[in-house]
């Protein structure tokens, strides 16, 4: 009876603060359409604010005062994040914003390491709830119902903000339609950075409330990232009580499931995840997404053309450029062109994906990882040859791009995106955990080229063949009437539907051979490296993925191109420095305030300009 | 008449306890405008969406030439020989005029799982014509997101008879353009549909286009079906005459 | 490989950039390839990099090796395999460094093992621990310092054996290094008891650890002993909530490497009492040998050495050894003087093993205790690595490179 109770309240304090981190990520998309990649660093910084305050402060305003004042001190920094450099680029094209919240976790990364130190820092206990309470017999952690009270009091608080005060009216008009309350001469703009504030604001919260359990380190950004974006699309978009439910749900789930499966933490989560959204596809409380609600701001994009003569000329000058590259670089040069390559064709489907077909996806790695593990499996386990297990790389990633996007394709937007997430954590759990199958974390070694391309120019050579010919395919299949089917659902489904074309179908068949591409990259991948591990399907991959697209420009045909080499360039530059996060996430802001259309967006336009003057 | 194009019998939907549509029969014959109106929310967009398959009916039936079509798709309802145009126009913004047209063509011949030819190269002849039938061949190259809104307009008609439907489903075909414009499309469509022997089902707000245009007229209240009728009966139906004077009396104005 | 490519690119970066390619071959300097997770998991690596460069500056003080000074190029991975084998292709290929060192993350060290095999780069892994480094994954150019999970599990399990609990729980990370570490203990312990029965056993998602209902499923299988394999964040949480609830009292809990400064000192006055451990008691060790290290590098750093600092001074000790022995940088060179190789360290006497590249470092076993505040082991000793390790029948059966 004890250990009952005990073990849901338990779950419930586990929920608590995953809840507060998650609603403030919820309230941010719901108002301002930012997916805020980012919302993990301030949640980070909530912690470690705390256990600075708390150690500095409780003995002048109190425990509790110096947490909120590390929530309010988070929420600041949200702001200044906010007009600093989101507040440039709400116009750029959908999703660009997220490359921007990218840098700021680098930034944050490297800021907190300078600020904090390197080792973990134990939180304090809370004072006056240091103890336990005795239940039938079985005891619980005084700060267990401190937490789960906070939980419920913010729950209330948030109702009350949003249903009885005129701010939080106008919140809530903003995230069912951002032109009418801008139509209302409402200042939307005090609006987002308001917005902003509360988001951030309850992240810190989330980050100093568990502070006392645990404390505070330089890993946890990354750390709850899935679990707040599980909670959120679990719960429903924008919905503050579907977030408490689902976290309350996942919680119990978990603390409950570890009796009778110990091994199943992490997939049990995701899982359950899937269920929800294969029943109710739009979270436990969330509406139906209205079409276009991912905003597709900025000009429509042009119709496509076919290369003009002299763009014609610089690719062939290009390629021949990169055929003649092994006479006379050096050995790392060509390392280095091999990753660009690889990396380029990787970005380049999902920008197939994501561009032209309108499904964004941020848990490609799946597929690349997927198709790495496909290949270095068959070797390992079959002694297959190169050649047999390059070409069963793509096949595989196809057919788990088949199955993932069976389920992905009935939504659309960032709820699509989020799914794609939760499979691809899905994934990557079994491969962490399976080790039996998969090694785990040990990877799979010695995965090595056969004979003849064992050199590595011969190695350079196939992957160049191999991800320059990929490319040039996903570019022609967009000129073939399958990209043009593809492209006619994501302008219009109505319309698509009605001139006879199976829209679900459609969406389906090109997020799976988009799948299959990035499966041709992750074989290239893993015979580079010899080895292959979890990491090429973990979050961090995908992210990668989804910056080089639209650091390039999601609206152009070679911005994944030019994004991921310019993206694997600069990380390979930058990071001989000691202090290369802080470089690196300064300069990819930079490029976003520079650049909103993408590098290739930008010089698109200028070259467009150019050729219309004539000259 | 020996065939009739549609033939709908007893077509009812509700939505959470609200009847929108109850009880509606109708037939529909070869070569025939007919026209369906009623004021707003009168359940002629719910009675549209049925017809296309995007909304399933509570109960009734739809025979589209002597087909049953409930719970059918609208890629299966197309191609039974369905062309559509919508309210706010739906097109390809991304896409040139001529593709726009290209695209139902390339669906009609079954190549949208085709790899290999360009698409913009396939069919263009046959898009040209359609483009011209409905006058707009000079703008074949525009960005249809550059076109002018009653040119959108057509580029929809150009498309929706790519399939060389037999029938026509244009909800509010003239709204949102200028009076001359509408006048113009819509003696456009008339001379298609004879010339190809089409038979049409439209909604219209814009009674001047109504009783200029349409064979026979449906009025729709309140979900229920009140009249059947030519225009001139309609025009004199005393039952129709309070629903519009009682609620709309603008739009009587214009008949 | 000295083809006219090599020497066109050795042209090139000659002339374009200064001195990049040029000076392994011209300078009086040996390089050596450091990689690690300096971003990551700073808490370990740089007290790493501290103990690496202070030993650099004793041999070089010394007047270097076969009279030349070494030299570290320094990279982080950025905590991914994929990046380590970028890195190291650039360190041999455009820094020419004799030989790869560095890394702490076992998958990170295994990506390298398999690198340096294909590459045939002599790799001298310092901290990573996997088992399958040395043996199901190991090859002739790859060698490891600090005691495997196998060997530092077996020391706890010696230690369990003689305890008179029978009822076992075990908690550890669900990824390959804690599954390694239950396994190795599961076995070992059986061995040695076979009335031992393990009654639970949780497996939190590494760094995701949920203490409270883990303690509470553990706790409800009523154990006798509990084996414990978390570290860093989740240790911290489990500490915690594990005394709150009052888990740990009348148990046996062991701590593989708990008893390390890095995971120890973050707990301060909450560190745990009365866990068996295997850690660095470093403010403990009176050997001369430790004693100069030790104030050596807290006159450096001003700070006190960590694990990682030990691993990272006597990593390149060995590495020192093994150039002096060989005579000259060349890989294969290097290797067969790797191969047998014994050398003195702070911590005593040194051998990489010629049968599986592993070497005989050690680890301090005893008891968490606390004192001013702070944790620290007690009756501690110090059991080398040799006595730890499987019988060569089985190290040959466990190793299918050799």
């Amino acid at each position: 009876m004890g250990f009952f109770i005990v073990q849901v309240l338990t779950g419930l304090s586990s929920a608590a603060a995953v809840f507060l981190v998650a609603s403030g990520l919820s309230i941010i998309f719901g108002v301002t359409r930012v997916v805020n990649f980012a919302h993990g660093s301030f949640y980070m910084l909530g912690a470690f604010f705390a256990y600075t305050f708390t150690s500095h402060l409780t003995s002048v305003v109190g425990f509790w005062v110096a947490m909120l004042l590390s929530a309010i001190a988070v929420g600041l920094i949200g702001v200044v994040v906010e007009i600093l450099i989101l507040r440039r680029v709400y116009q750029a094209p959908e999703l660009f914003q997220l490359v921007a919240t990218f840098g700021v976790i680098l930034v944050i990364q490297d800021l907190a390491l300078l600020v904090w130190g390197a080792e973990d820092l134990l939180g304090p206990l809370a004072p006056g709830l240091d103890s336990t309470v005795n239940i039938f017999g079985t005891l619980l952690p005084e700060y267990d119902l401190a937490l789960i009270a906070l939980s419920l009091i913010v729950l209330v608080a948030l109702w009350f903000l949003f249903n009885r005060t005129r701010w939080g009216c106008l919140v809530r008009a903003a995230t069912e339609d951002r032109e009418m309350v801008g139509a209302l001469g409402v200042n939307q703009t005090w609006l987002f950075t308001g917005t902003f504030f509360l988001g951030s604001l309850l992240a810190g919260l989330g980050g100093a409330a568990q502070l006392p359990k645990g404390g505070a380190s330089l890993l946890m950004d990354f750390e709850i990232l899935a679990a707040i974006f599980v909670v959120v699309v679990v719960g429903g978009m924008g919905s503050i009580l579907g977030a408490y439910l689902a976290a309350v749900l996942i919680f119990e789930f978990n603390a409950f499931g570890i009796l009778i499966l110990p091994e199943s933490t992490l997939v049990l989560m995701f899982l359950l995840m899937a269920i929800v959204l294969i029943l109710r596809p739009w979270g436990l409380l969330g509406k139906p997404e209205a079409p276009g609600q991912l905003g597709q701001v900025g000009p429509p994009e042009l119709p496509y053309q076919s290369a003009s003569r002299p763009l014609r000329i610089i690719g062939i000058l290009f390629v021949c450029f990169l055929f003649s590259l092994p006479a006379f670089a050096d050995d790392f040069t060509l390392v280095l062109a091999i990753e660009m390559l690889i990396m380029s064709l990787f970005a380049a489907s999902l920008h197939f994906a994501m561009g032209p077909g309108g499904m964004v996806s941020f848990g490609h790695a799946a597929f690349f990882g997927g198709g790495a593990y496909a290949a270095a499996l068959l070797v390992s386990h079959a002694n297959a040859p190169m050649e047999v297990a390059m070409l069963f790389a793509p096949l595989m990633s196809g057919v788990l791009a088949l199955i993932v996007g069976w389920f992905c394709v009935r939504l659309s937007g960032v709820y699509l995106a989020m799914l794609t997430m939760a499979f691809a954590q899905v994934a990557w759990s079994i491969v962490f955990q399976w080790d039996a199958a998969t090694g785990g974390d040990d990877g799979i070694l010695g995965i090595w080229p056969s004979a003849w391309a064992s050199d590595r120019m011969a190695y350079y050579y196939l992957t160049l063949i191999a991800s320059v010919g990929g490319i040039l395919i996903l570019r022609h299949v967009l000129f073939t009437p399958f990209g043009y089917a593809m492209r006619a659902v994501r302008d219009s489904a109505v319309r698509s539907e009605s001139i006879g074309i199976r829209v679900s179908r459609q969406k389906w068949l090109a997020f799976a051979f988009s799948g299959f591409m990035a499966g041709i990259a992750g074989g290239l991948f893993v015979f580079s490296k010899g080895s292959v591990f979890p990491d090429e399907m973990a979050i961090p991959r995908s992210f990668d993925a989804l910056i080089m697209v639209l650091l390039g420009g999601v609206k152009t045909l070679w911005g994944p191109v030019t994004g991921a080499s310019v993206f694997t360039w600069l990380h390979d530059e930058i990071s001989r420095f000691e202090y290369w996060r802080l470089l690196l996430g300064t300069l990819i802001i930079a490029i976003v305030l520079a650049f909103p259309q993408g590098i290739a967006g930008f010089f698109g336009n200028w070259w467009h300009r150019l050729r219309n003057k004539g000259i | 008449m020996s065939e009739t194009s549609l033939q709908i019998t007893g077509l009812s939907k509700s939505f959470g306890g609200v009847q929108a549509v109850m009880d509606v029969s109708f037939s529909l014959h070869p070569g025939e405008l007919l026209a369906l109106i009623g004021p707003n929310g009168a359940g002629k967009t719910t009675c549209f969406n049925m017809l296309n398959g995007q909304l399933k009916p509570d109960s009734g039936s739809v025979m589209l030439f002597s087909k049953e079509t409930v719970g059918l798709k609208p890629a299966d309802i197309w191609r039974l020989g369905v062309g559509r145009t919508f309210q706010i126009t739906a097109t390809y913004s991304s896409m040139t005029v001529c593709e726009n047209v290209q695209m139902a063509l390339l669906s009609d011949r079954q190549q949208l799982m085709s790899f290999t030819r360009r698409a913009s190269r396939m069919y263009r002849p046959e898009a040209l014509e359609l483009l011209k039938q409905v006058g707009i061949v000079e703008q074949e190259d525009r960005p249809c997101s550059t076109l002018a809104y009653g040119d959108l307009k057509r580029v929809e008609l150009a498309v929706a008879l790519a399939n060389n439907p037999r029938l026509l489903l244009m909800d509010e075909p003239t709204a949102g353009m200028a009076p001359k414009e509408r006048v113009e499309l819509m003696a456009l469509t008339a001379d298609i549909v004879k010339e190809r022997n089409l038979s049409v089902l439209f909604t219209e707000h814009d009674m001047d286009v109504v009783f200029a245009h349409a064979d026979r007229i449906l009025v729709l209240n309140r979900g229920k079906l009140i009249a059947d009728d030519t225009p001139e009966n309609v025009r004199n139906n005393p039952e129709v005459r309070m629903v519009y004077l009682g609620t709309e009396t603008e739009e009587i104005a214009h008949a | 490989m000295l083809n006219y490519k090599n020497w066109l690119s050795g042209m090139l970066a000659g002339i374009f950039t200064v001195g990049l390619a040029v000076p392994a071959f011209a300078g009086g300097t040996i390089k050596i390839g450091d990689i690690n997770s300096y971003k990551r998991l700073p808490a370990h690596t740089i007290p790493y990099k501290m103990g690496v460069e202070l030993a650099l500056e004793h041999i070089n003080s010394a007047g270097g090796v076969i009279g030349k000074k070494l030299e570290l190029v320094s990279r982080d991975d950025n905590g991914k395999p994929g990046d380590a084998v970028k890195i190291a292709e650039e360190l041999v290929s455009k820094d020419r460094v004799a030989l790869i060192s560095g890394s702490l993350f076992s998958h990170i060290g295994l990506a390298l093992t398999s690198f340096a095999g294909q590459r045939k780069v002599l790799y001298v892994a310092a901290e990573p621990l996997a088992d399958a480094l040395v043996w199901a994954k190991g090859n002739r150019y790859t060698f490891r310092l600090r005691p495997s999970t196998y060997m530092q599990a077996g020391m706890l399990a010696e230690q369990a054996a003689k305890n008179p609990a029978k009822r076992w729980a075990t908690i550890a990370p669900n990824y390959a290094y804690g599954k390694d570490a239950v396994a190795a203990f599961k076995k070992i312990l059986k061995s040695l008891r076979p009335d031992v029965e393990f009654v639970a056993e949780q497996w939190p998602a590494l760094f995701k650890i949920d203490a409270g209902a883990e303690i509470q499923a553990l706790s409800a299988a009523n154990p006798e002993g509990v084996y414990n394999v978390t570290f860093g964040g989740d240790l911290a949480k489990f500490a915690r909530e594990g005394k709150l609830r009052k888990f740990f009292d009348g148990k046996l809990i062991l701590g593989l490497l708990t008893g390390e400064p890095e995971y120890l000192d973050p707990l301060k006055g909450e560190a745990p009492e009365g866990w068996l451990v295997t850690g660095y008691p470093w403010y403990d060790i009176k050997t001369s040998a430790h004693n100069a290290f030790r104030n050596a590098y807290e006159a450096k750093y001003n700070d006190y050495p960590r694990i990682g600092s030990i691993v990272g001074y006597n990593t390149m000790l060995g590495i020192a050894a093994a150039i002096k022995k060989a005579g000259s940088t060349d890989t294969e060179a290097l290797v067969d003087a790797m191969e047998g190789l014994t050398y003195d360290s702070p911590t005593g006497s040194i051998t990489y093993r010629k049968i599986d590249h592993q070497s005989t470092m050690g680890a301090y076993v005893g008891w968490t205790a606390l004192k001013d505040g702070k944790g620290t082991m007690v009756n501690w000793t110090y059991r080398d690595g040799a006595g730890y390790l499987p019988s060569d029948a089985e190290v040959r059966k466990l190793r299918p490179a050799n």
